[in-house]
């Protein structure tokens, strides 16, 4: 055992510059996950995060699908279950419900709150243009917390010197 | 391992400057530790920290974030206000615990 007078500091006490992008792209309950993830722990480590949502990924934070993501058996082989029961009535509810109760048992929150406390963190979440044109969908349609609808250009501008994660 | 000084007491860190024994904190070192990432403690910062005692006294383990908002009654906002940045490790190394392994 070493013998100082200072004890070290941990370098936490050292600010970041850092900025992270993700561009959440799936509407599907285990994809939204890795987005949700990735940026609360960015933001728990002093980590400028911005959530850009796009396509099918726009459900994540439409009000009207964000608490109803769904994950699927059908093409997804990592089940390790013959793909024929994907197709069985009830068998998405099913995936669905074991995927929640399993991600609960963890302490992670649902969808909506997820969100809430990555904006409560300082998290900046966009809708996009195109997508939310594209669904006909209006900004009062989507989470309190999204900050705007902006487009590709727009994102390209926030995002210089960050780094980008497409999911 | 070092022992250190800190708060005139002889105590056991760990590289990074976390505790390495959680019994040896007491309330009179966290003032010393605060101010060594550059906080000064208020009444809020000490309920958060006697919370996060309490809890790892009851379950073994450094509570996460979320757990400290969920069960502790903090709002996230809150915490991040209180330890800016990095609220997660910031509480744990004041409180004398081990960093929290949690990814939430």
């Amino acid at each position: 055992m070493t013998q100082v007078q200072t004890a070290p500091v941990p370098a936490f006490a050292e600010e970041t510059d850092r900025k992270l992008c993700l561009i959440c792209s799936k509407g599907t309950l285990d994809m939204a996950y890795p987005g949700l993830v990735l940026a609360n722990a960015a933001l728990m480590e002093g980590i400028e995060v911005h959530m850009f949502f796009t396509f099918w990924g726009l459900d994540m934070i439409n009000r009207d699908t964000m608490d109803d993501l769904k994950t699927t058996f059908l093409g997804n082989t990592a089940m390790h279950l013959p793909q024929g029961l994907g197709g069985v009535p009830g068998m998405t509810g099913l995936t669905t419900r074991m995927m929640k109760k399993e991600i609960k048992k963890l302490d992670f929150p649902e969808v909506p709150e997820f969100l809430q406390q990555i904006a409560d963190a300082g998290g900046h979440l966009w809708a996009c243009k195109m997508s939310v044109d594209m669904m006909h969908l209006e900004e009062g349609d989507l989470f309190d917390e999204v900050e705007g609808v902006i487009g590709a250009t727009e994102f390209m501008e926030m995002s210089e010197n960050g780094q980008i994660i497409f999911i | 391992m070092t022992t250190a000084t800190i708060a005139g007491k002889q105590l056991t860190v760990d590289d990074e400057g976390f505790l390495t024994d959680p019994q040896q904190w007491d309330e009179t070192i966290a003032p010393a530790l605060a101010t060594n990432i550059g906080l000064e403690l208020s009444d809020d910062h000490w309920a958060v920290l006697r919370f996060l005692r309490s809890d790892f006294a009851s379950e073994g383990e450094t509570a996460t974030l979320r757990r400290v908002s969920t069960i502790g009654g903090f709002p996230t906002k809150q915490l991040y206000q209180l330890f800016p940045k990095k609220p997660a490790k910031k509480m744990a190394y004041v409180a004398g615990l081990p960093k929290p392994k949690g990814c939430i």
